[in-house]
C-alpha cells in the first residue's frame, strides 16, 4: 500500500469549546475551567518549548500565576526566536480611529480571509483578546508608532478597510518580543523559569497517555538528557523551511511539532502555506535565504513586467505601452493590493509565461516611479526609506532609480498540530500554540495577524486553559527510570548515532536544498494532482538517500551544527511528504492552497465546501506508511460562507 | 571572485585557538558574508574536515545572532550592516579576509566564531523590564506619550543585542547596551517607577559581569548595526547618579 | 565600586584640574604685561587673603586640592584600565586602529606623559631644581631663561607637553560633559565642538608664553 493510498479514521471534533452565543463563549469557558490552589502551583512544573511570541509570552504568564516553568529555546538566547523579524504590525479590534472596526468585524475579516478554513469559536476569541494585547504591550514599554497626540497610530494593512494595525516602524515583531523576553527574563530573576537556551528538543516523553516532559540536547555539550513535567508546551514555530528558501530564519524547525505528532498529536492541514509575494529575488545558486520586503510597498508601489516575452532591456528604458501592470489589468478594484495568496500567483502566471524579470526570469518589477514623481523623493524617503535601504543593502541596486525586483517566498505556514479550545492536541497535558498550532488562520493568514494570535495564545488562552488540565489530572511524579522515560531517551541516542555513522558523500545541505526545491516545484504556489503524485513518488527515495548517503562531520558530545541540521531536515523529509498528501487530497483551492484543478473559467480558486469544508487533521502511522486522516467538521453559523473576489 | 580567508579556529573553550586560512575560490558578488561561510563550510564538510562553527539565524539583520569580526570590524566594513547583510561586493576579488569571534572576557569563545553572550541576558535579567504581569494593564489609550519621547525610546530600543558595541569598545564594555535599555524603558512613562532601581541594578550585574567601564570612545556607536546613539550612555550616566541621589535621600 | 562611579570620579577630578589649568593659563598671561606684572601676580598669589590665612595658605589649599584630584584622576584611571584589561583577555590577532577620535585612544598614553611633564615642570618653576636659573621669586627671569633659544630642547618638550594636555583636555572635556549626562543626539555635536575650542584656547594660552620668550616678543 502506497503513502498515498490514506485512511479514513473517526471524524475528531472540538469538544472544548462551549456553544451557544459566541460572543459569551470565551466568557463562559473561563468560568468553566477548574481553577488550581494557589499553593499548588508551585508544586506543578511546566515546559515551554520556543521562546517566540507564543512560548515567550506564556511562559512568563505561568510563571507570574505561580507554576513553576522551564523554558527552551535552540538559539544562545530567547529574545531571538523568529517573531523577531515580523515586520509589518499586529491586529487589534480597538476602534481607535472610529472606523467602523469592531470585535466581530475582526472575526468577520479573518474567518473570511482565512477561506472559511478556520474555526468561528477560536478566531472570535482571538479577536475579544486582540484588545488586551495592546494593553498588555503598551504597559510594558513597547514603543508603538504615536501621533502628535500622544496617542497610538494606526495603519491599515494587507488591504483591509479599517485602521486597525500597530505598529514599531518596521520591526513590530522585534518590539513585542522583547516586550515579552523582558517579562521571560524578570520570571528568570524571580526564579519563577528556568531557562535553557542552545538546547532543542528532541522527543516527547508520554507516559499513560499523558504528555509529561521532553528530551532536549545540549547544544554546547551535545548531552541528551529527559525534563520531566505536568505538562508540555509546544511554542516551536512553524514549518516554512521545509521549502529550504523561506522567509524563515535558518534554525527554524518542525522537529518539536513532528516529533509530537510521531508519539499521536494529529498535525491538520499541513499544506496551508503563505507565500509572501513580494521578496527579494534569489540571486544564485547560494541562496541561503529569502528576505521579506513590507507588504506595505504595494500601497505604493506598481507592479509590472514587459509586455513581450524575453525583453531584456534596462526596465527605464521600455516605454509606458511595452509594459504590462498584471494586476491592475486583472482586478481592477484591487489593483495592486490584492491579497497575498492573489497577488502572488499573478506573478507566478506572469513568469511561467515567460515574461519574469531578473535571473531566470523569477521575478517582476516593484515600481516606485509614479509615486517619486506625484509626492517627490523626500516623501518617499520618509515613508520607505529603510526599505529602500535594506534592498538596496542586499541587492546592490538603488530602487529610487530603477525598480526593484521581487519574486513570492515561502513566509509562514497556516498547519500545524491540531488543537482544541483549549489549545490542547489530541495527547493529553501536550498544549501548542502560535504558529505551531492550526487554529485560527484557516488556509490563508491575514497580514498582521500572526502576531496577534501568538501574543494571545501565549498571554491570555494558554494561561486560562492549561491550568483546567492541570487541576483536573493531578499527576504523581514521573521516575526518571520509567520505561517511557528510558525509550525516549534511547530513539534519540539511536537517531544520533546513527546520523553520525552514516558518514556518506553529500552534506545536509544538499538534501535540503534538493528537498525544498522539489516541494517548491510540486507543493508551491500552484499544485496540481500530477505534480503532487511526482513529488510522492521522489521524496521517499531522496529520503532514503539521505538516510544511506548523509555527511555529518564531527562528533555528537559537543557543538555540532551539522548534526543539529541534520535532525531537522530528517523530519523535513517525513513532513515534506505529509503535505504533499494533504495536498493532493484537499482537491480544491482554497487560500494559500491552489489546486490547478479547481479554478473559475478566469483563473480564480474554487472553493469546494461541499466537499472540503473540514480540518484535516492526520494520525502518524510510521516512516513512509499511509496515514490515517481524522476530519473535523468546519461549520459556520456566524460568517456565511461566500467566493473571494477582488475583481 | 577568489577570495582568501583567515578564521579563528578553536575546538571548544579550554581549546587555545589559532587562525586558519582557507581558500575560497568560487565565492560571487551577491552572496552574503554567511553564503560564502556556508560554501566554506561545504567544502569542508566534502574534504572531511570540521567545518566552521558560527551563530547565525535570520539572516535579514534583526535577530542579532552573528557574533563575527571581519577584518578587525564587527560585522565588517559596511556601516549599520549585521553580518548576515555584509555582500561581498564590497570586497575585492583575491582580498584577504580575516574572520574573529567577538572578544571579551564576558562573551567567552565556545567553539570556532560561536561565543557565549548569556551575560547580556542576566543584565536585562536584573531589571531591563517593566513590572507588568499579564492582564494588570490599564487601556493602551489611558496614559499618551509624547511622541518624540515615543520615538526617542524606540530609536534606543531598536537594539539587537548582538554584542558588538562589547566587540568594538577598547574596555570591553557594554555600556551602549546597557544604556539602550535604559534610554528605551526611561523615555516611557510606563517605565518610571522602576526607573531608578532598573539602572541600579543593571549597572551592578554589568560590573559583575566583568564587562569594563566606559571612557566615551565612541567605537560602539559606530560599531553598532542599528545605529544606537552614543548619547544614550550619557542618558544612563545621568539617571545613575539620578538613582544614587534619590536612594540617599530615601536612606 | 561600579564602573560608572569612576567616571563620575575621574570627571569630577579632571573638572578640578581643568578649572586650574584655566586659571593657571590666564595667570602666566600675565607676562604680556611686562615682567613686574608676572613677579608682582607670582606675589599676590602668596599675599592673597592675608591676614585672614596665613601666607601662601590659599596657595597651599590649592595644592592639596589639585593633589587629591589628581590621585583620584590616576587612581580611577589604573582602575578602569585594569577593568578593561580583564574584559578582554584575548586580543584581536587584527583591529585596525578605527573610528574613535586619536585623542580617545590615547587617554592613557596622554595622561602618563602629562604626569611625567608635570613632574618636571614642577622641579623647574616651582622648586627651581632644573631651571637655569631657579631663585625663587623671580619668575619672569626663570621663564624667560627657560625658554631661551638656547634652551630649546626645554621649549620643544613643553611645546609637546602641552600639546598633549590639550588632545587630553578634548576628549577629556567632552567625556565628562557625557558622564555627567549633559550630552544627547540635538547637543553632542555642539558639545564635541565646544570641546575641541576649549582645548585649542588653552593650548594657544599655554604657547603663547615661549613662543614670546623664544622670539624675543616679551
Amino acid at each position: 500500500m502506497s503513502y498515498a493510498d490514506y485512511t479514513l479514521g473517526d471524524p475528531i471534533a472540538d469538544t472544548a469549546a462551549p456553544d451557544g452565543p459566541i460572543e459569551t463563549r470565551w466568557e463562559r469557558r473561563r468560568f468553566g475551567v477548574r481553577l488550581v490552589n494557589p499553593a499548588n502551583k508551585r508544586k506543578l512544573h511546566v515546559i515551554v518549548v520556543g521562546t517566540g511570541l507564543a512560548g515567550g509570552s506564556a511562559a512568563a504568564t505561568l510563571a507570574e500565576l505561580g507554576y513553576r516553568v522551564s523554558a527552551f529555546c535552540y538559539q544562545d538566547s530567547p529574545r531571538r526566536a523568529h517573531s523577531i523579524a515580523a515586520q509589518g504590525g499586529i491586529n487589534a479590534a480597538k476602534n481607535y480611529r472610529n472606523d467602523g472596526d469592531s470585535v466581530y468585524r475582526l472575526f468577520y475579516d479573518t474567518v473570511k480571509g482565512g477561506d472559511f478554513r478556520a474555526r468561528e469559536s477560536n478566531v472570535h476569541r482571538l479577536a475579544e483578546i486582540s484588545r488586551q494585547i495592546i494593553d498588555q504591550c503598551v504597559a510594558q514599554g513597547v514603543p508603538f508608532a504615536r501621533e502628535y497626540g500622544g496617542l497610538l497610530d494606526n495603519r491599515s494593512f494587507g488591504g483591509a478597510q479599517v485602521s486597525r494595525t500597530f505598529y514599531a516602524r518596521g520591526q513590530t515583531g522585534q518590539q513585542l518580543l522583547l516586550g515579552a523576553y523582558q517579562a521571560l527574563e524578570r520570571q528568570v530573576d524571580a526564579g519563577g523559569v528556568t531557562m535553557y537556551p542552545r538546547h532543542e528538543m528532541l522527543e516527547l516523553i508520554v507516559v499513560d497517555g499523558h504528555a509529561r516532559g521532553i528530551v532536549a540536547r545540549d547544544l554546547i555539550t551535545g548531552e541528551t538528557r529527559s525534563h520531566l513535567a505536568d505538562a508540555v508546551v509546544l511554542a516551536s514555530g512553524g514549518y516554512g523551511n521545509v521549502f529550504f528558501l523561506s522567509t524563515n530564519a535558518k534554525g527554524c524547525n518542525v522537529t518539536a511539532s513532528w516529533r509530537a505528532h510521531r508519539k499521536g498529536a494529529l498535525f491538520a492541514n499541513p499544506c496551508f502555506t503563505q507565500i509572501h509575494p513580494t521578496c527579494i529575488l534569489v540571486s544564485g545558486d547560494h541562496q541561503s535565504k529569502l528576505t521579506l520586503m513590507s507588504e506595505s510597498l504595494r500601497n505604493d508601489g506598481r507592479v509590472w513586467v514587459p509586455l513581450r516575452k524575453g525583453d531584456d532591456r534596462d526596465p527605464n528604458a521600455i516605454p509606458e505601452a511595452e509594459r504590462d501592470y498584471f494586476l491592475e489589468r486583472q482586478y481592477p478594484a484591487f489593483g495592486n493590493l490584492v491579497p497575498r495568496d492573489i497577488a502572488s500567483r499573478a506573478a507566478k502566471n506572469v513568469c511561467d509565461e515567460g515574461r519574469g524579470v531578473g535571473p531566470g526570469g523569477l521575478g517582476v518589477f516593484l515600481d516606485f516611479a509614479e509615486v517619486i514623481d506625484r509626492l517627490g523623493r523626500p516623501a518617499v524617503e520618509a515613508k520607505y526609506g529603510n526599505l529602500f535601504q535594506m534592498y538596496q543593502r542586499i541587492t546592490g541596486e538603488d530602487p529610487y532609480r530603477v525598480p526593484m525586483r521581487i519574486y513570492p517566498a515561502v513566509h509562514y505556514t497556516m498547519g500545524g498540530l491540531w488543537v482544541d479550545y483549549d489549545l490542547q492536541s489530541t495527547i493529553p497535558g501536550l498544549f501548542v500554540v502560535g504558529e505551531a498550532n492550526f487554529s485560527d488562520h484557516g488556509a490563508n493568514r491575514l497580514g498582521a495577524s500572526a502576531l496577534m494570535q501568538g501574543l494571545a495564545d501565549g498571554y491570555f488562552v494558554l494561561p486560562t486553559t492549561i491550568g483546567d488540565y492541570l487541576a483536573r489530572v493531578g499527576h504523581e511524579p514521573v521516575d526518571r527510570d520509567h520505561p517511557a522515560v528510558l525509550e525516549a531517551e534511547a530513539d534519540v541516542a539511536q537517531r544520533i548515532d546513527t546520523l553520525l555513522s552514516i558518514n556518506g558523500s553529500r552534506t545536509v545541505d544538499s538534501f535540503h536544498r534538493e528537498l525544498g526545491h522539489l516541494m517548491w516545484e510540486h507543493c508551491g504556489m500552484e499544485r496540481t494532482e500530477a505534480g503532487l503524485r511526482k513529488a510522492l513518488d521522489r521524496i521517499p527515495e531522496l529520503r532514503k538517500e539521505f538516510w544511506e548517503d548523509v555527511r555529518v562531520p564531527g562528533t555528537g558530545v559537543e557543538l555540532n551544527q551539522s548534526l543539529e541540521r541534520a535532525g531537522r531536515v530528517g523530519d523535513f523529509f517525513e513532513l515534506a511528504e505529509l503535505m504533499c498528501l494533504d495536498a493532493l487530497h484537499r482537491n480544491e483551492s482554497c487560500g494559500g492552497h491552489f489546486r490547478a484543478e479547481s479554478q473559475t473559467p478566469d483563473g480564480e480558486a474554487a472553493r469546494d465546501d461541499e466537499h472540503f469544508s473540514y480540518a484535516a487533521a492526520w494520525e502518524f502511522t510510521g516512516r513512509g506508511e499511509a496515514p490515517v486522516l481524522h476530519k473535523e467538521d468546519l461549520t459556520f453559523e456566524y460568517v456565511a460562507p461566500t467566493q473571494r473576489s477582488y475583481k | 571572485m577568489r577570495l582568501h580567508l583567515k578564521v579563528w579556529r578553536q575546538h571548544d573553550a579550554d581549546d587555545r585557538g589559532a587562525m586558519r586560512s582557507y581558500d575560497v575560490d568560487d565565492a560571487s558578488p551577491d552572496m552574503s558574508f554567511l553564503e560564502l561561510l556556508d560554501v566554506l563550510n561545504e567544502k569542508l564538510t566534502t574534504e572531511g574536515e570540521e567545518p566552521v562553527a558560527f551563530d547565525h539565524d535570520c539572516r535579514e539583520g534583526i535577530c542579532g545572532a552573528c557574533s563575527m569580526v571581519i577584518d578587525g570590524q564587527p560585522h565588517g566594513p559596511e556601516k549599520a550592516t549585521t553580518t548576515c547583510q555584509l555582500h561581498l561586493r564590497h570586497f575585492r576579488d583575491g582580498d584577504t579576509i580575516t574572520v574573529e569571534p567577538f572578544r571579551a572576557g564576558s562573551f567567552p569563545v565556545v567553539k570556532d566564531l560561536v561565543v557565549d553572550r548569556s551575560a547580556f541576558d542576566r543584565i536585562i535579567a536584573a531589571g531591563g523590564y517593566v513590572s507588568a504581569p499579564t492582564g494588570s494593564a490599564p487601556d493602551a489609550h489611558a496614559v499618551p506619550v509624547p511622541k518624540d519621547q515615543a520615538d526617542r525610546a524606540f530609536t534606543a530600543a531598536a537594539c539587537i543585542g548582538c554584542g558588538a558595541c562589547v566587540a568594538a569598545c577598547p574596555n570591553g564594555s557594554a555600556s551602549l547596551f546597557l544604556g539602550a535599555k535604559i534610554t528605551h524603558l526611561g523615555e516611557l512613562p510606563q517605565g518610571q517607577p522602576e526607573r531608578d532601581s532598573r539602572v541600579l541594578a543593571m549597572v551592578a550585574e554589568h560590573d559583575a559581569a566583568g564587562f569594563g567601564g566606559c571612557t566615551n570612545t565612541g567605537e560602539c556607536a559606530d560599531a553598532c548595526p542599528k545605529e544606537i546613539p552614543l548619547d544614550v550612555i550619557s542618558q544612563l550616566n545621568r539617571d545613575y547618579l539620578a538613582a544614587r541621589r534619590s536612594r540617599r535621600r530615601s536612606a | 565600586m561600579p564602573s560608572v562611579v569612576l567616571k563620575y570620579v575621574m570627571a569630577a577630578s579632571g573638572a578640578a584640574m581643568l578649572l586650574y589649568l584655566v586659571l593657571h593659563m590666564l595667570g602666566n598671561l600675565k607676562i604680556f604685561f611686562g615682567a613686574g606684572a608676572l613677579d608682582a601676580y607670582s606675589a599676590w598669589l602668596r599675599t592673597l587673603l592675608e591676614p585672614a590665612v596665613p601666607y601662601s595658605g590659599v596657595l597651599w589649599v590649592i595644592r592639596v586640592v589639585l593633589t587629591v584630584a589628581l590621585v583620584a584622576h590616576v587612581w580611577s584611571a589604573i582602575v578602569l584600565a585594569r577593568r578593561a584589561r580583564a574584559a578582554r583577555p584575548v586580543r584581536y590577532t587584527h583591529r585596525p586602529p578605527v573610528q574613535g577620535s586619536y585623542a580617545a585612544r590615547t587617554m592613557r598614553w596622554g595622561g602618563v606623559i602629562i604626569a611625567l611633564f608635570v613632574v618636571y615642570h614642577l622641579l623647574d618653576l616651582t622648586t627651581g631644581t632644573l631651571n637655569p636659573i631657579g631663585v625663587h621669586g623671580e619668575v619672569y627671569d626663570n621663564v624667560a631663561a627657560d625658554f631661551a633659544p638656547s634652551h630649546w630642547y626645554a621649549t620643544i618638550f613643553y611645546v609637546l607637553a602641552v600639546v598633549t594636555v590639550g588632545i587630553h583636555v578634548r576628549h577629556g572635556l567632552w567625556s565628562g560633559l557625557q558622564t555627567f549626562g549633559r550630552s544627547n543626539a540635538r547637543t553632542q555635536r555642539a558639545l564635541k565642538t565646544f570641546a575641541l575650542v576649549f582645548a585649542a584656547l588653552l593650548v594657544a594660552g599655554f604657547l603663547a608664553v615661549p613662543f614670546a620668550v623664544t622670539f624675543g616678543l616679551v
